[in-house]
């Protein structure tokens, strides 16, 4: 099979689906005639015209909320986030209209938006620049929240979400642009809220999305060297999550951790970590584990970045006090 | 004329070329328009020579300073992003020497000149570039992110706009507590679409606020010119909107162009606690950050630009008014130069902070329980 980046495969996402529909559109900062800042959008002006691939003033709530009025009446647009640091800018329009147009229209109205764009952390941006900010989107209900790991998700995934018929939030990992991975030239698809196993295991549940699930996979090698077999469940959906897939695995294993780029509190893993201890207690062999960023703001000196982002050793560590072995 | 404004990556290498460049700068030279010859005058009376060669020193430095900060960041010494400042010294200097000590200077992520302009410690400066703890913000920072209450320099916000609402603040708490200060509030032209700009400058006027809004219009946010984001590209024309002062400084290549109107507009704060806004035209000659290639311009007009180099034509100034010598400019500029490579050395030596500081400063350091 032919290995292609992980922006090329959101790229040609987004192409297919443009040519497919003519009601998708995408616009946000540079991403016409700059060809996008992380070059996602590449190409796609002289494809569709700056009708269809639109750039912007730097004006995050205003082109967010742009987009959930044209998706209101009916448009399909991608609204593209630089990176969604920026796109708390445009909370407003995304949690109090988008997320609730079905809902207090009665559903008469519903907004087939996607925003997407960059998120999680690293490269010494500093605090503002550098932030896995999931959580806010996840906690809202209306909304739903995908974030793909490898370029082959990134397609089929993307392409989910610009079908589906209510507002997506589309994280893509800022670290994870250069990837390469294998994604078949024919069409497909990955239906909303499915998650996937990354690497079979039997001792040990890691749970993961994003950048953290290639995190996960390193720690579970090392891990398997010293005869403790690891499990990798790539949640991919946030919300709504897999708990099939979690239900699955964690039976299997009987251990379970949640390693997030984000901060600990009020969090993504906090959520999965109370459903699984409520759900899954009898099948558990152990408190769930949680490794996740240092609760502070990013430093951008180079030393400490690394100490406040989860990294392998800290989810081997993790895994052992889970299998009792530490 | 004294060689000093160029870049100093572009030296030539033979003397074949040398003489070449000689040549080609000698004829370029007379395209070079002249500062404003009244003004100067004016302040040459109201400064002093002293001053204007401090500022004009100042300039010099902010350039090498750019210049070394380019190059460490080449060698992987400064990480993330590093928006240089190269090509709008004028811009800060002519500014911010028209405040008084109390006054505040709030600053976007392009910053580096603005807190050399404001007196920031060279050293410290380029240690917060390298992510040391002698950096003005103990490293934890970066280039977006320079603070310095001492000197009253509170900027470098890595969110476009963010900064402007914050600024407005700064000014509402100056009138409040009578300090007769103003607030000088730094933005790019890209950022004066953004709601947090109409809604500042609406508060600033209906609330009588000593602040000076300057846009610093360098045509580019990004990579989208102007007249792609904005329908009324005259930006200082926004002020009328909020019934404050709107001011055009066309040419923000001249420092003393700047510089006077920055001055009357301080006062009008400071004396009426009134709101300005500033747009000054000016340009950037690098990308907009170190991974910007910046091929949405033409070679033709970056060089028709660097023809108004603020640097050179203030060089000229100082020579044709017999301020000081080529020479004596010359040693100003290698001063500067080993000044820049100083502060280099001074934040390669400089250590990373200690894990400690991790969680420090997360909070002010507070006993959870109270008594
Ligand atoms: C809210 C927000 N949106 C987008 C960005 C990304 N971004 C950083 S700088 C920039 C361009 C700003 O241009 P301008 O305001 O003209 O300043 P200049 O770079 O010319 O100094 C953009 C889009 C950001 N930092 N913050």
């Amino acid at each position: 099979m032919r290995t292609i980046a992980y922006r090329e495969a959101l790229n040609e996402a987004m192409v297919e689906e443009m040519e497919r529909d003519e009601d998708v559109f995408l616009l946000g900062e540079e991403v016409a005639e700059y060809n996008g800042a992380y070059k996602v959008s590449q190409g796609m002006l002289d494809k569709f015209g700056p009708k269809r691939v639109i750039d912007t003033p730097i004006a995050e709530l205003g082109f967010a909320g742009l987009g959930i009025g044209a998706a209101m009446v009916g448009l399909k647009p991608i609204v593209e986030m630089m990176t969604f640091n920026f796109a708390v800018l445009a909370l407003d329009q995304v949690i109090n209209t988008a997320a609730k147009m079905r809902y207090m229209s009665g559903g008469q109205l519903s907004c087939p938006v996607v925003v997407r764009g960059a998120g999680g952390a690293g490269g010494a941006l500093g605090a503002q620049h550098s932030q896995s900010l999931e959580a806010q989107y996840a906690h809202v209900p209306g909304l739903k929240v995908m974030m793909p790991s490898t370029p082959y998700d990134a397609k089929g995934m993307l392409k989910t979400a610009i079908r589906d018929p209510d507002p997506v939030i589309f994280i893509e990992g800022e670290i994870l642009y250069g990837l390469q991975g294998e994604v078949p030239e024919e069409e497909y698809t990955i239906p909303m809220g499915k998650g996937d196993i990354k690497r079979e295991g039997a001792d040990c549940t890691l749970i993961a999305w994003s950048r953290m699930v290639h995190v996960c996979k390193q720690a579970a090698d090392k891990l398997a060297d010293e005869g403790i077999d690891v499990e990798v469940v790539d949640l991919r959906s946030l919300r709504p999550f897999d708990k099939d897939l979690l239900r699955e695995s964690i039976k299997k294993t009987n251990r379970a951790v949640i390693v997030e780029e984000g901060w600990p509190w009020v969090s993504v893993g906090g959520a999965v970590a109370d459903w699984i201890a409520r759900d899954l207690f009898d099948w558990l062999d152990a408190p769930v584990g949680r490794v996740h960023q240092r609760d502070v703001p990013m430093p951008y000196a180079f030393n400490l970045e690394d100490a406040s982002l989860p990294g392998t050793e800290q989810v081997i560590e993790a895994v052992k006090k889970a299998a009792y072995v530490a | 004329m004294a060689k000093t404004a160029p870049d100093e990556d572009k030296q030539p290498e033979t003397a074949a070329e040398e003489e070449a460049e000689k040549q080609a700068h000698e004829s370029e030279e007379l395209e070079i328009p002249a500062l404003d010859a009244e003004l100067g005058e004016k302040l040459r009376e109201e400064l002093g020579d002293e001053r204007l060669i401090e500022m004009y020193e100042t300039m010099v430095l902010i350039r090498r300073f750019e210049e070394q900060a380019g190059r460490a960041y080449q060698m992987g010494k400064i990480k993330g992003f590093c928006h240089l400042y190269i090509g709008q010294e004028a811009v800060a200097m002519g500014s911010i020497g028209a405040l008084e000590e109390r006054d505040y200077v709030v600053a976007a992520y392009r910053e580096h000149g603005q807190a050399l302009a404001r007196g920031l410690d060279p050293d410290a400066v380029m240690a917060e570039l390298f992510g040391k703890v002698d950096g003005v913000s103990k490293g934890k920072g970066g280039s977006m992110h320079l603070f310095d209450t001492d000197k009253n320099f509170y900027g470098g916000w890595g969110i476009v706009g963010g900064q402007i609402p914050t600024a407005t603040g700064v000014a509402f708490a100056a009138k409040y507590r009578d300090e007769e200060a103003v607030c000088l509030c730094y933005m790019g032209d890209g950022t004066v679409p953004q709601g947090a700009f109409h809604e500042s400058l609406n508060m600033a006027s209906t609330w009588d606020l000593p602040v000076v809004y300057i846009i610093e219009n360098n045509r580019y946010g990004m990579g989208t010119a102007v007249e792609r984001i904005s329908a009324e590209t005259d930006m200082f024309k926004k002020a009328d909107g909020y019934a404050m002062e709107g001011v055009l400084v066309e040419d923000g290549q001249d420092v003393f162009k700047v510089y006077d109107a920055i001055k009357t507009a301080a006062e009008r704060g400071r004396k009426e606690n009134r709101p300005t806004l500033v747009e000054i035209r000016t340009y950037r000659y690098r990308g907009h950050s170190m991974s910007d290639p910046a091929t949405y311009r033409t070679k033709e007009e970056v060089e028709r630009e660097q023809r108004k180099d603020p640097i050179q034509r203030f060089t000229r100034w100082l020579v044709e008014n017999e301020l000081k010598t080529e020479d004596e400019l010359k040693e100003i500029d290698a001063r500067c130069k080993q000044r820049a490579k100083d502060a280099v050395k001074f934040a390669d030596k400089a250590d990373f902070p200690p894990a400690s500081a991790l969680t420090e400063d997360v909070y002010v350091d507070w006993p959870w329980e109270i008594e």
